[in-house]
């Protein structure tokens, strides 16, 4: 022991960072922020050591090539002693970071801890979330696969949208003028060297403030936040009734971070490593690609824009987020800091949540997507069939073959980006049925050039049999009328 | 009176004189060293400005398109490195019209690019991304996209069917690739 305090001393002589370090360990904060709550940054900067440590192992062997990439993979995953282990945990590490990182942001925005003096903190820590989720998705890049490629597909067409310059845009971000070697280096650059340089800068700067500034004080409701007075306040907070970061405070983050480790370590071993999915080869397209689980929503909120809205709210959209949330503490940077006295905030976290969450769900289930094999592996089922005259049965031959169960399920079978059609002859008279089918409309596209007369005949004879056996079908009885029908009784 | 007094008197001293223009010096130098850096990073963009990107690319010959039929047709892409791999290879759609028309479409959906699959029972090319549908010649049916499918230029010599390709089609890009309908060779 007399030795290792020999070479202690004989170090700090020299280098003279033992006071500092002590004293910022010790440093007392006030004695309520010993709490879970507080938690959050921490275990995200151990999320983010995990990464540098696993991404550096994994750069030991993974290659950025185009021709190569998806091979040094499969070679991680099988050939390599563990390195599916290492892929997994470095996978499963960007999952729990990201959600790390929205748990620490939602913590902060509903204790208040944005307001003043931490505005810049607070900025800082935008810029950490828009570099981690830069780093989630150029890093899903370098897993280059199928999802991969056509991901780039997506971002590609994304940008050439940008008024002008879309174009250029398209070029600088693909190296080139198609997804290929080029765009792959340029992303392997991004995500090892640019964006972990700034995420590293910004943690820096983050954590620099939070020791300068203090750790925000458990918000009281009625305790208000003025700039006259706040920095006397909080003076007094923590040093009349303060306590050291180190132990008092500390061994919760520790207890944590090692929580969140073993959870992610956990993951890894039972879920293993993501993908790689098939080979990025443009020319296989039999696939359906989707974005990782935080870009879901993304995807989801895509297929439900209208058409003529989507590029402005593309473009301007992220652009009023961001400015929205850099804004934040200059708007609100006085004034009340607990959740109990700020009902809007809560509100818009939750109406955030229930936003992001529907359509992280729906990116899951993808609905509006035909289910592109559904007309020759769902049957229809038979109950639909029996006792049908052979018109009608040859209206369900038709309603295979000409794909129609691709997009409209029976019994719960077959596609949904259209209507169920189990009941739709209650919906819709024949003649109706007839103008939908040929002149298509709503979302449907028109089948007037592809059916035959007669296959019309037979398809619309069948829809009209699909109405539960206790309801009658929707009929049109002014055509009666009109038609003179001596039959049919109006009243 | 030392010499540094004398000089701070009269507002400025040698030394502080001398960072500055130590300062205007690498300043120089940086703006110097700027030009070729951002000329090496708008590479891409210059050499698409100078040369263009496309160019005419065999698909084979016509007798791999039989008349009233849309096949799957690939091609290596004219700018290539050697470590592009299988990126390099490029699919579209050949549809042929009467044997004398043609239509050639990008495989990337004009919604967000994704793979557009041709389903000839149905008539349709669907995306299996946010399901934007179009009609057998290309045209818009349904769904997220905001205009028809892409087209390639093409024209016919010595039986086989060439098209101007070479770049990625996206909405944003399009001027490139033709919007019309089908162009006689």
């Amino acid at each position: 022991m007399r030795l290792i305090q020999k070479v202690g001393a004989w170090f700090d002589l020299r280098v003279q960072l033992g006071t500092p370090i002590r004293e910022t360990l010790e440093h007392a904060v006030p004695r309520e922020t010993a709490s879970w709550f507080y938690v959050f940054g921490s275990a995200a900067l151990t999320c983010f050591m995990l990464q540098l440590v696993t991404g550096i192992l994994l750069a030991l062997i993974y290659v950025p090539s185009a021709g190569e990439a998806w091979s040094s993979l499969q070679t991680l995953n099988h050939g390599i002693a563990l390195g599916w282990f290492i892929r997994a945990l470095h996978g499963w590490g960007s999952n729990f970071m990201v959600a790390i990182v929205l748990i620490h942001m939602v913590q902060v925005f509903l204790f208040g801890a944005y307001k003043f003096p931490r505005e810049l903190t607070w900025i800082v820590g935008v810029l950490l979330l828009l570099v981690t989720l830069g780093m989630a998705f150029t890093g899903q890049v370098l897993r280059f696969d199928q999802d991969a490629y056509w991901g780039l597909g997506i971002g590609a067409s994304i940008a050439s949208r940008v008024p002008v310059i879309g174009p250029w845009v398209v070029n600088l971000m693909l190296g080139g003028p198609i997804i290929a070697g080029a765009t792959l280096s340029r992303f392997f650059a991004l995500h090892v060297f640019v964006v972990p340089g700034l995420l590293i800068a910004f943690v820096c700067v983050h954590l620099l403030m939070v020791l300068k500034l203090g750790i925000n004080e458990w918000p009281m409701p009625g305790r208000i936040v003025r700039h006259a007075t706040y920095l006397q306040e909080y003076h007094e907070l923590t040093h009349k009734d303060g306590v050291p970061f180190v132990p008092n405070a500390v061994w919760k983050d520790i207890l944590f971070s090692g929580f969140i480790l073993l959870s992610i370590a956990a993951c890894a071993v039972y879920f293993g490593p993501f993908g790689p999915g098939g080979q990025p080869d443009p020319t296989i397209i039999q696939t359906a690609p989707r974005p990782d689980f935080f870009f879901l929503w993304l995807y989801a909120l895509l297929s439900f824009l209208p058409p003529s809205a989507e590029t402005p709210i593309l473009l301007i959209g992220p652009a009023i987020g961001i400015i929205v949330l850099l804004t934040l503490p200059f708007v609100a940077g006085e004034g009340e800091k607990s959740w109990k006295r700020r009902p809007i905030a809560v509100l818009a976290i939750l109406l955030i949540a229930v936003a992001l969450g529907t359509l992280t769900h729906l990116g899951e289930h993808t609905p509006w997507s035909p289910v592109m094999d559904a007309w020759s592996s769902q049957p229809i089922p038979a109950e639909y069939l029996q006792g049908r005259t052979a018109l009608e049965r040859h209206g369900a031959l038709v309603f295979q073959a000409k794909q129609c169960h691709n997009c409209h399920s029976l019994d719960d079978k077959g596609g949904q980006r259209g209507p169920a059609l189990d009941s739709v002859a209650l919906r819709l008279t024949a003649d109706q049925l007839i103008r939908q089918v040929i002149q298509g409309g709503g979302n449907m596209p028109a089948y007037g050039k592809n059916l035959s007369p007669a296959e019309t005949t037979a398809l619309v004879a069948f829809l009209e049999t699909l109405h539960p056996a206790n309801q009658k079908p929707a009929r049109n009885a002014s055509q009666a009328v009109a038609l003179g029908a001596s039959e049919v009784s109006l009243r | 009176m030392s010499p540094e007094k004398m000089s701070a008197e009269k507002g400025i001293s040698r030394r502080a004189m001398l960072v500055k223009l130590g300062l205007l010096l690498n300043g120089i130098v940086g703006a110097f060293l700027a030009v070729p850096i951002v000329r090496y990073l708008l590479s891409p963009v210059i050499r698409e400005r100078k040369n263009g990107y496309e160019s005419w690319l065999s698909l084979g010959g016509l007798e791999q398109f039989p008349a009233g039929q849309t096949r799957l047709a690939t091609y290596k892409n004219p700018v290539v490195n050697t470590w592009d791999g299988e990126t390099g290879d490029i699919a579209c759609w050949v549809r042929n019209v009467d044997d004398r028309t043609f239509q050639v479409f990008a495989i990337n959906c004009a919604h967000l690019g994704c793979p557009v699959r041709w389903f000839p029972q149905s008539s349709l090319f669907l995306c299996p991304c946010h399901g934007g549908a179009y009609y057998q010649d290309g045209s818009r049916a349904s769904g997220p996209p905001e205009r028809g499918l892409f087209q390639y230029h093409y024209k016919i010599e010595n039986g086989k069917l060439l098209i101007r390709a070479g770049e990625m089609p996206t909405p944003g890009r399009a001027a490139n690739i033709k919007r019309g309908g089908p162009k006689c060779a």
